[in-house]
């Protein structure tokens, strides 16, 4: 082709069909080139049947291409037809290698050797990205395979599964499922276990692996390929293995690489960074648009509607307002004056310090997810101990910290232009002061993933909310003793860095006098006693280590280390040794605050020869719950299986109080020295599950319980992303009938989460098709009483803590016993 | 540092509930109902004509009409403050001060008659219920260290990978063998009646069955099948010996589940019985 078309649209998702449309209605000349033989590879995807859901509500659709919420079936029929009937010039099987050249003159270089040129270029490819491929030689034989649509299709065959992730788990299990197809399949995983996968996955895989069903060999790396062989390097040494198929499930490599290869910059290196984009969607190579899911809106909706604006925007509509102008509108209707959407956000970013260098695009993305607030002189924002993970900006007026729990007259202020609230947003812990407005102001309260989001992507948010975080937190430990001189120097030299699971921060022994403060995750302190490691505390996150240093001169007398992966910010030490030189008052105030811990552990010095297995087992126990997740937990249920009688009334409540749906199962999960950790919701400190749902359907709630909300798309990435599998992506069952005609004459299924025999019977009689959407544990939100599971424990057995009060609590234990 | 939350301080025993509130609460009324007794003079009987007869009757009754409730506040979950463990608590202390109450509402007058048939059944329950606890309160341990880190469902699909395993090592074997590794997969009962799963063992498991042969054939199999049966041996001791938990297990379950079917009943049976006898009562007199 010689021709220059107008625009080509890359990606036939939900925004590169709506682009497409919007063009052939304006008779633009066009393309739609699409990788697959089909078009919107993303839900063509979805499971069979999916209910695909049209949040947000509020957002009015403008597209040329219809959607509403229905199955996947209806939607992608839906899509062909008028894809048809429009005269879409679609390309399939048609994959974008390249893109070269600029505005007016775009050269796009397709898979096989086809060019096409074009004078704008919309890109529209989802985050999907490609399989990662196997790099070696022999990678490209024809005999490799990136995934694996029927397990059953292959017979007698020597198959080699690389990947240790869930895919290559269930793979490789798939395959050898059937014995009589004799199949023999090993699986290689380059780490020593499987750390990527889910734990019931990495055990049915060790089960079948014990039971000689298939061969499993970890710390392995294929080193080459012929036919018939695969070559690998093991841990001591090499390896050869016959080999009739290679089926690698290796993860995906995001498209990041791609794009960035067609000149587009991303707004920082971070994982979570998206392509820096102006107000119409051009990235920083002129001529060349980034919309959807890549541009940082993964909802369909969204999708269509910017498809449509950015076409409208190159034929030269610059004065077209986004769709999502109503819903802006109606935010900034509560505060004082009338100004226009427009001017709010620009008033806004200018006032406050860390918005300064965000986009028109990206402040109006942020604000459709924030809430701005008016307060009045004397309003409480927030109260000392509330839960809340969200971050406040004061665009105008100011606010005070009262930083004392008992004398509320003890303030401190924070003008205009700041932020607050950071503390709760990084440890995902409760708040530690309460805050009133010092005069009328107006705040912009950001959620915790908005947040966070936007940490990631701006470099300069982030590096502003770590400095905070340290002088607030520094303020925190010493009170009002330390100057702004004292401050800067320690500031200066002070380091963040992630400390992985197990890593030790402080070694006992060493004489260091650093001090730490624990940004996310948690802390054990344990201490060797004979030849045991002692596990002595937990320290939550919001909370510091190795003070006792500076006063007990001389060698640390335990050690710390991370019981997850924690962030934590390292303090030099000789600073803090000056301070104290300099400030005796602070020196004795703080060592006052010490008694407590020098006492244990002159307790522990004195009992030394007692220390027998009772401590040995606590430590073990203590170690077991780590395991599972306690160390990231704010509120775990527990089960004592020296009380449990079996009689599951605690999953009978917990379905009696929810939709009929028990949101915990007893049996499962693991037990060790008769506790019982159970499939059940920790209410994480970081939320995996919050991770990537597109509506934000997850929340924390003022009490603290992570829960989800209606809003819900049944998309099931939390239920992915939990690591305890905790969530279930359910139907609400129909309703049962009373449990006094249940008790009298024997109707329905009785009281607890009605078996599935009696749900499909009742479900075939009506012909609504209810939604799956993901149900887990929200702490019997909202019930009065609590807990459902607990209460309804007739023997005690059941038990919801807090990780700090459980381990203290077993501590305590063994203090008096 | 640690804050008292309270959801720990209250991680106590059913037994325990409260510092052994509705004990010290049980104590008490049986207290009062014998000091009650003594002081009380009654001609020419003492039984439950007299007023104080009457008092102990309808305290009674009212306990016995509460203590069923448990069956309905288990499955009746609600909103509100209330512990099933409280109840259990309760129930069982208030059950046993009803021992004292009933006892000293007879006057100690028995015979065969109705109003004895009452205080029988009454009885029933409450032995029955010691029972319960007894259970209740020493079962759980052993069914934790023994199931140690399964659960249930675990040794379930524990079992039946070893039944796949058994097959599969079972192939190349004469039929005469694979015929009783087959009884083992096929014939191995887990549970049955409520003695069987009480007994906590089956004498006729056709899995020992077949371990204990196959050792004994070890002696005088030819030198091609010996590998196989030693591989065969190995997979039906790892089977038998789940086996054998999960008995124990079930066993275990049956224990603390058998006593409520005599429970249960008996407070069917006595309901009925003391509504005829508060009936007859007021009828005759
Ligand atoms: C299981 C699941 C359920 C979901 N449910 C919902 C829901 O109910 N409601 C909702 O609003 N959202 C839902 N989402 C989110 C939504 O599907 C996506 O955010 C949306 O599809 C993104 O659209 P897109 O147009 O940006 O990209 P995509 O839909 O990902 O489309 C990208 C297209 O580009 C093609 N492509 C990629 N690379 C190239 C290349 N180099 N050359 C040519 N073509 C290429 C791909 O094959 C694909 O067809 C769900 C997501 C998942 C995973
Ligand atoms: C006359 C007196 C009593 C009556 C009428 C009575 C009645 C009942 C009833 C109806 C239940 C409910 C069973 C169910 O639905 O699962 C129950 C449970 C129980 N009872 Fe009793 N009971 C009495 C005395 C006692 C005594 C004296 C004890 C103990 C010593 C006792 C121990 C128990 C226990 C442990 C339970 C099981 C609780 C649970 O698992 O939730 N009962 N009783
Ligand atoms: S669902 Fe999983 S990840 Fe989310 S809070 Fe609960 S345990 Fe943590
Ligand atoms: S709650 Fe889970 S299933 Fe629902 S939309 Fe969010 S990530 Fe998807
Ligand atoms: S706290 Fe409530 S929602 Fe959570 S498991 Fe218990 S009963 Fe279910």
């Amino acid at each position: 082709m010689t021709d220059i078309i107008q625009i080509a649209i890359i990606g036939s998702g939900p925004a590169g069909l709506s682009a497409a449309a919007r063009a052939a209605e304006l008779n633009l000349s066009h393309v739609l080139i699409e990788k697959t033989d089909h078009l919107s590879d993303t839900i063509f995807k979805y499971q069979k049947g999916k209910h695909i859901m049209a949040t947000p509500d509020q957002l009015v659709l403008r597209s040329d291409v219809d959607f509403a919420a229905g199955s996947r079936e209806d939607i992608l029929e839906r899509w062909d037809e008028q894809s048809k009937s429009a005269d879409l010039n679609v390309m399939l099987n048609s994959e974008v290698m390249e893109i070269t050249g600029t505005k007016g003159n775009f050269e796009i270089k397709i898979k096989g050797g086809k060019s096409i040129k074009a004078a704008y270029v919309i890109m529209g490819i989802g985050t999907q990205g490609n399989p990662n491929t196997m790099r070696c030689p022999g990678g490209d034989l024809p005999f490799v395979q990136y995934q694996l649509d029927d397990p059953n299709a292959y017979f007698d065959e020597d198959i080699i599964v690389i990947g240790g992730g869930d895919a290559g788990i269930e793979n490789a299990l798939g395959l050898c499922a059937d014995p009589k197809l004799e199949n023999r399949v090993t699986l290689l995983q380059r780490a020593p276990d499987f750390p990527k996968a889910k734990e019931a996955n990495a055990k049915a895989l060790m089960s079948a692996k014990n039971d000689g069903r298939l061969d499993v060999i970890t710390q392995a790396t294929t080193s080459s390929l012929e036919k018939g062989w695969i070559n690998i390097d093991v841990k001591d040494g090499t390896d050869r293995l016959p080999c009739d198929r290679v089926i690698a499930r290796m993860g995906s490599a995001p498209p990041r690489k791609f794009v960035e290869s067609c000149g587009v910059e991303f707004s920082s290196p971070d994982r979570l960074a998206y392509p820096v984009l102006s107000e119409t969607f051009e990235t920083t190579q002129p001529g060349l648009y980034v919309i959807g899911a890549l541009a940082g809106y993964p909802l369909i909706k969204h999708c269509m509607n910017q498809g449509y604006d950015v076409v409208e925007n190159i034929n030269g509509n610059t004065g077209l307002k986004p769709a999502d102008e109503p819903l802006l509108q109606e935010k900034f209707q509560s505060l004082p004056g009338q100004n226009s959407v427009s001017e709010w956000l620009e008033f806004i970013r200018s006032q406050v310090e860390i918005f300064r260098e965000l986009t028109p695009l990206q402040m109006r993305e942020f604000m459709l997810d924030s809430n701005v607030h008016a307060k009045k002189k004397g309003d409480e924002i927030f109260v000392r101990n509330d839960i809340g993970s969200s971050l406040f900006s004061i665009a105008s007026g100011s606010v005070n910290v009262h930083i004392s729990p008992t004398d509320h007259s003890i303030t401190v202020p924070i003008g205009e232009g700041q932020i607050f609230g950071e503390t709760g947003l990084i440890s995902g812990r409760k708040r530690n002061a309460t805050i009133t407005a010092a005069e009328d102001c107006i705040l912009i309260e950001t959620p915790r993933n908005a947040a966070r989001k936007l940490i990631s992507t701006v470099p300069a948010v982030k590096r502003t909310v770590d400095r905070i975080a340290i002088e607030r937190q520094l303020l925190q430990i010493f009170g009002s003793g330390l100057t702004r001189d004292h401050l800067n120097d320690i500031i200066k030299d002070a380091e963040v860095s992630t400390a992985m699971a197990g890593t030790a921060l402080i070694t006992e022994g060493d004489d260091d006098t650093d001090i730490y403060i624990i940004q996310s995750g948690s802390m054990l302190v344990e201490k060797m006693i004979g030849d045991k490691n002692v596990f002595l505390s937990y320290v939550p996150a919001g909370s510091y280590v190795g003070e006792m240093a500076l006063f007990e001169e001389g060698r640390r007398t335990a050690s710390v280390k991370a019981a997850v992966k924690s962030e934590v910010i390292k303090l030099q030490g000789r600073h803090f040794e000056k301070l104290l030189a300099e400030n005796p008052a602070l020196k004795d105030k703080i060592e006052d605050e010490l008694a407590d811990r020098r006492a244990m552990n002159a307790y522990i010095e004195g009992q030394k020869s007692n220390f027998d297995s009772v401590a040995d087992l606590y430590g073990a126990r203590a170690n077991f719950l780590i395991e599972q997740g306690l160390g990231e937990a704010t509120d775990a249920l527990l089960i004592d299986e020296t009380l449990c009688i079996g009689c599951d009334n605690c999953e009978i409540a917990c379905a009696e109080s929810h939709d009929g749906i028990s949101r915990l199962n007893r049996e499962a999960g693991t037990t060790f020295a008769n506790i019982h950790v159970p499939t059940s919701c920790r209410h994480c400190e970081h939320p995996h599950c919050m991770s990537d749902c597109p509506p934000n359907a997850i929340t924390r709630a003022p009490d603290g319980e992570v829960f989800i909300n209606d809003t819900c798309i049944g998309c099931g990435n939390c239920q992915r992303y939990c690591p305890y599998g905790v969530i279930q992506m359910e139907k609400t069952p129909p309703k049962k009938p009373s449990l006094l005609s249940w008790m009298v004459f024997g109707i329905g299924p009785g009281p607890g989460q009605a078996d599935s025999a009696w749900v499909k019977k009742k479900l075939s009689k009506s012909k609504a098709e209810a939604p799956k959407k993901a149900v887990k544990c929200d702490m019997c939100r909202g019930i009065k009483g609590g807990a459902s599971c607990v209460r309804a424990c007739p023997t005690g057995a059941a038990i919801r803590v807090s990780p700090e009060a459980y381990l203290g609590l077993a501590r305590k234990e063994r203090e008096m016993g | 540092m640690a804050k008292k939350n309270q959801s720990v301080a209250v991680h106590s025993s059913f037994l325990a509930h409260r510092n052994y509130l509705f004990l010290k609460l049980s104590l008490l009324i049986c207290f009062i109902s014998i000091v009650g007794y003594m002081w009380a003079d009654f001609e020419p009987v003492r039984n439950g004509g007299t007023w104080y007869g009457y008092t102990l009757g309808t305290i009674g009754a009212l306990l016995i009409l509460w203590l069923t409730m448990l069956g309905m506040r288990k499955r009746w979950i609600t909103q509100g403050h209330w512990s099933l463990k409280g109840w259990t608590s309760a129930h069982i202390y208030l059950g046993l001060a009803l021992l004292i109450v009933a006892t000293l509402h007879t006057g100690f007058q028995f015979g065969w008659n109705l109003h004895t048939l009452s205080y029988g059944l009454m009885i029933g329950v409450i032995a029955s219920g010691l029972f319960g606890i007894y259970f209740y309160a020493t079962v759980p341990r052993h069914m934790s260290n023994n199931r140690g880190e399964m659960g249930q469902a675990d040794m379930l699909d524990e079992v039946e990978n070893l039944d796949r395993l058994l097959r599969e090592t079972a192939q190349p074997l004469n039929d005469k063998y694979i015929e009783l590794v087959r009884d083992s997969t096929n014939k191995t009962v887990l549970g049955g009646n409520i003695f069987k799963r009480l007994s906590g063992r089956d004498k006729k498991c056709p899995t020992q069955a077949a371990l204990k042969f196959f050792r004994e054939e070890l002696r005088t199999v030819d030198n091609a099948s010996h590998g196989a049966i030693l591989d065969l041996i190995s997979v039906l001791e790892r089977k038998n010996s789940l086996l054998q938990h999960i008995r124990k297990h079930i066993r275990f379950r049956a224990l603390l589940e058998f006593w409520l079917y005599f429970h249960i009943p008996l407070t069917f049976a006595l309901l009925a019985a003391l509504t005829a006898h508060i009936v007859s009562v007021f009828y005759y007199s």
